[in-house]
């Protein structure tokens, strides 16, 4: 009995972070879409961006840090010098916020999960949050 | 017209031209830098002075074979390095200015530099050249600078005039700048304190926008300009504006995106108006083009059909970013006169494989583009074929002749300057 219901409960596990895994990797699908449309030809499909223009999204903070700070970051916009890394980038980031909650969080999805990086997945929920807040 | 034709037909085959150089035998291998291997044209060769001193923006030489360096950002506490060459390198002797920028430029005994929003100059001693406690004296101050087309590139007449170009902070003038689908304002506001050049005294001191002249307007943004001292003219190299695809995909796809609009060579005409951001240059139409953000169909004219027209129209996307006209007797006779261009390299061809990252040269006859132009030294990128900017060893910025004739190419990626020769 007890046996039993160890099975049930590693299987439900694993059902659940195979479910985690297979939603992590159509929202990075769907991302790498939004990417090519709308962000690709500034920051390269590579993700390492135009120097002194365009910052890279490659391993840095801005990117791998703080969801909260990213999704601000991509529906305000950026204008101003930034410092990435070491190196300097100027140029304006237009606003995204004309894209949908889905593709935001998929797109933002897509650079923690690419170009080298490794950060958690951004929700829908978690972009309707924070969207709330920004004005 | 004609000349503009010239190089159309040029381009529509360098287009066609995958790779330009697969089918060109008659260039040489010269040469290696630290890292690459310059391709020339035959009798030239290229040697590396210096291997990278810093992000090297434009270059000048004195009489005295002195090299003076603008850095991008300011390296102990200065921007301006000096550099004299012995034994076939180039070692820095002197560094001064705490500002950085791009714009240098030497003239009647002073030395010209700027930084993203001043232009100050310097008295060369009586051993010609700087010392290095002395202060600037500042000659124009204020200039607008939010940090895109922020550098000030200038160039001086022989009747005691500087020219600085004040790019526009700016794509096209959108509502929201870079914004897709974003509508242009009519009339432009930025247009009343930057996208053109403007003229100011020499030797006056601390210049504003009101002690100044708008010299010409409609022009996004120049990196690269030169007085041509043969025609008392002003050229200069506008980079085109970025992104008709990404902003208005229904009209232009990626593929013409990538080529359009024109890198423009301007003969700059006191109170010319060369268009933006209202128009662009289609090499392919020979004409300037209203921009979609003005209603523009990627056809029709409008309101650009009495703008003034670039005297020579090259490749979209390039970024020139030096413009000299050579008037050396080191280089063959069809070089005198003529103007050397250094490209950048682009980026708004993504995702198609970049390209520029080479220095051109174009003949001139009589003050005019006279054929079609050669790439004059390749190779910059240290690759056949890239697809991000960041993967180009080097980037050409400034070009700068020497007393001998010899011809400086800097790079701002890692701050190599080349010297090219020429012997028979």
């Amino acid at each position: 009995m007890i046996g039993a219901m160890m099975t049930a409960l590693v299987a439900s596990s694993f059902n659940k972070r195979d479910q985690d895994q297979g939603d992590l990797k159509a929202s990075i699908e769907r991302g790498s879409k939004v990417y090519e449309t709308y962000c690709l030809s500034c920051h390269m499909q590579d993700g390492s961006g135009v120097p002194g223009m365009n910052p890279p999204l490659k391993k840095t903070k801005w990117v791998e840090g703080p969801k909260k700070v990213l999704t601000n970051l991509l529906l305000k916009g950026l204008t101003g010098e930034i410092e990435v890394n070491g190196d300097y980038y100027d140029n304006v980031m237009p606003s995204q916020a004309y894209l949908k909650d889905q593709e935001l969080a998929d797109v933002m999805t897509f650079i923690r999960n690419s170009f080298g990086n490794k950060a958690s997945r951004v929700s829908v929920s978690e972009v309707i949050k924070w969207r709330a807040t920004v004005k | 017209m004609k000349q503009i034709l010239t190089g159309l037909l040029f381009m529509t085959s360098f287009l066609i031209t995958k790779n330009i150089h697969a089918t060109d035998t008659t260039k040489v291998k010269s040469a290696p830098a630290d890292d690459v291997t310059l391709v020339l044209q035959p009798g030239f060769s290229a040697s590396v002075i210096n291997e990278g001193v810093g992000k090297n923006r434009h270059i000048a030489v004195n009489a005295n074979g002195d090299i003076y360096v603008k850095l991008e950002r300011p390296q102990k506490g200065k921007g301006i390095l000096v550099l004299k060459e012995k034994s076939g390198k180039a070692e820095v002797v002197n560094r001064f200015g705490d500002f950085g920028g791009t714009g240098i430029a030497l003239k009647n005994g002073y030395l010209y530099a700027s930084s993203n929003s001043d232009v100050y100059r310097f008295k060369l001693n009586a051993n010609n050249a700087v010392d290095p406690s002395q202060k600037p004296e500042k000659i124009i101050t204020g200039l607008v600078n939010k940090g895109q087309h922020e550098s000030k590139s200038l160039t001086l007449d022989n009747e005691g005039n500087i020219y600085v170009n004040i790019g526009a902070p700016s794509n096209s003038c959108q509502v929201d700048d870079r914004q897709p689908g974003s509508l242009g304002r009519t009339p432009c506001p930025i247009l009343d304190s930057a996208g053109g050049i403007w003229q100011f005294k020499a030797d006056k001191l601390n210049q504003t926008y009101k002690d100044g002249t708008r010299y010409a307007t409609g022009i996004r943004n120049v990196v690269g300009l030169d007085w041509n001292n043969t025609t008392n003219q002003l050229f200069a190299m506008q980079h085109g504006r970025d992104g008709l695809f990404q902003m208005f995909p229904k009209l232009y796809n990626a593929e013409q995106s990538a080529e359009l609009p024109a890198e423009e060579l301007l003969q700059v005409k006191k109170g010319g108006d060369y268009g933006w951001p209202y128009c662009y240059y289609d090499p392919g139409q020979s004409k300037k083009i209203l921009a979609p953000e003005y209603g523009g169909d990627a056809k029709q004219q409008g309101r650009c059909e009495g703008v003034d027209t670039p005297v020579y129209a090259f490749p979209g996307h390039w970024g020139p970013n030096a413009l000299l006209f050579y008037t050396g007797d080191q280089f063959p006779e069809k070089y005198k006169n003529g103007a050397f261009i250094a490209f950048h390299g682009s980026w708004n061809r993504a995702p198609l494989p970049q390209k520029g990252y080479n220095v051109v040269f174009l003949p001139f006859k009589d003050g005019k583009p006279s054929g079609k132009y050669e790439v004059f030294a390749d190779g910059f990128m240290g690759a056949n074929e890239i697809k991000s900017p960041g993967d180009a060893k080097h980037r050409p910025c400034g070009l700068a002749q020497g007393p001998d004739g010899s011809l400086y190419v800097s790079d701002d990626e890692k701050g190599t300057i080349w010297k090219i020769t020429y012997k028979q």
